[in-house]
């Protein structure tokens, strides 16, 4: 009986994007639905009822929520091929710890960059550089954070990056001078497939962006 | 069992409801440990060595490797200590289901119950009261054996420890009624096996210490805020 993968997501989602890279890497064919945030579909509201957010998973009509578990099942049940965490327990628990890093820090400290009001800006984007350099510390050598392959942190980590780059625009934020490394480390993402079809348009996202700065009434630089 | 030559340290503090988490999940592993109490105020050398980047407590030493956030700990305690009690599922839905209701509790009651208890303002408590009483209602209706794990204690039931435990002398110490009985009587009756569970019962903190801790806490809040 053929698997029925179904993924509720949205297009500018990092968080959708997470799991679409974790889908492509394995090889697994899926059925995309979109859906309007503003407009929750009753699939949606059914299939996620604590949180109504995607990205939702639904893997032969059973729902599974929350990006990096959506991420480590898709690990779990695919796991004869393309591993995304590394198999030693200690490694493990390593991959782990920093992608609820991202989850949690960056996530806490991009918040602040992007909606901060010009006078806080520059101690937000300060604070945010430094979490970049930290897991530039951490990637070190290695082409990727799983090592030579793309792995859990990778995936947690890089659909940040669009949105990173639309905002250099209406801030003081240059990634690729401040942070070369984890610029470098993108554009070895984006090389891959898996990473390049994931992820919305560039220009997409900016406008999204706009958009969005202009819902949220955050008065942007440089515009 | 765990081999002799392996050397096992906990970095916690008496009361901290995230240091049991790894302290039960030890003992059910049998796993033996050295306990190396901290003074918050006053964190040791040896605590900011192991744990640079967010210098909080539990940290799990294993053979001088260090391991921190306790539900990553969780899992590396399964996957190392394995097989004769197992604290994750092993089917990989039901994995993700005990993540996803390990992660609600740290996201969605932790928080709850801290601005329900502690937070200065008095609009902002009852927010937090609100808050934590719906979080309550989602593991009450999640709740459908004597333990979130099934028949024995999962990590599910780790994680929601601070419900069993922590949240009664919370309510005692300042004045709250949230988990009640007739509202919540699945919750009510899994706190009392979970805190009579062998492996929990050995691992809890003096209740009136914790709710003497509590009280000062919310005092010094109230008094602050006046």
């Amino acid at each position: 009986m053929e698997d029925e993968i179904v993924l509720l997501d949205f297009w500018p989602s990092l968080f959708g994007a997470r799991v679409r890279i974790a889908l492509a890497e394995k090889g697994i064919k899926y059925d995309s639905k979109e859906e309007d945030l503003r407009s929750k579909s009753p699939l949606l509201l059914q299939m996620n009822p604590i949180y109504k957010q995607i990205p939702v998973l639904i893997h032969n009509g059973k729902p599974i929520c929350d990006s990096l578990i959506v991420v480590q099942y898709i690990e779990d049940v695919w796991n004869d091929r393309n591993p995304l965490l590394p198999s030693a327990p200690y490694h493990r628990a390593q991959a782990r710890f920093w992608a609820d890093y991202v989850e949690k820090k960056i996530f806490e400290l991009w918040s602040k960059v992007w909606t901060s009001k010009r006078e806080e800006q520059e101690v937000a984007e300060k604070e945010f550089i430094e979490a970049l350099k930290l897991l530039e510390d951490q990637l070190g050598d290695k082409t990727y954070f799983g090592g030579d392959n793309l792995g859990f942190v990778d995936i947690a980590l890089v659909p940040y990056y669009g949105w990173f780059k639309a905002y250099e625009t209406f801030g003081n934020l240059n990634i690729e001078s401040e942070c070369p490394k984890f610029n470098a480390w993108v554009k070895r993402c984006l090389q891959k497939e898996s990473v390049s079809k994931s992820l919305p348009n560039q220009h997409k996202i900016y406008e999204f962006s706009v958009e969005l700065r202009k819902k949220l009434g955050i008065e942007s630089v440089g515009i | 069992m765990a081999k002799v030559y392996e050397v096992v340290k906990v970095f916690g503090t008496v009361g901290s409801p995230f240091a049991k988490r790894v302290q039960i999940a030890l003992e059910l592993k049998g796993v033996q440990y050295t306990f190396f109490e901290e003074d918050l105020r006053n964190k040791s050398e040896l605590l900011l060595k192991y744990n640079p980047i967010h210098k909080k407590v539990p940290v799990l030493v294993h053979n001088e490797k260090a391991l921190v956030e306790s539900l990553v700990i969780l899992e590396y305690i399964d996957e190392v200590w394995g097989s004769d009690q197992p604290i994750l599922p092993q089917q990989p839905y039901h994995k993700a289901l005990a993540r996803f209701w390990s992660k609600f509790i740290d996201d969605k009651y932790m928080p709850a119950i801290t601005k329900a208890a502690f937070s200065a303002n008095k609009e902002e408590r009852e927010k937090g009261s609100e808050e934590t009483v719906e979080a309550l209602e989602h593991l009450e209706n999640e709740l459908k054996d004597k333990f979130f794990g099934g028949e024995s204690i999962g990590v599910v039931d780790i994680a929601a420890g601070h419900i069993a435990f922590w949240l009664p002398a919370i309510e005692e110490a300042v004045g709250l009624k949230l988990l009640t009985s007739d509202k919540f009587p699945k919750l009510h009756k899994w706190g009392h096996e979970y805190t009579n569970h062998p492996a929990v019962k050995k691992n809890l903190p003096q209740r009136e210490r914790l709710v003497a801790f509590f009280k000062a806490r919310y005092a010094s809040i109230i008094t602050a805020s006046k």
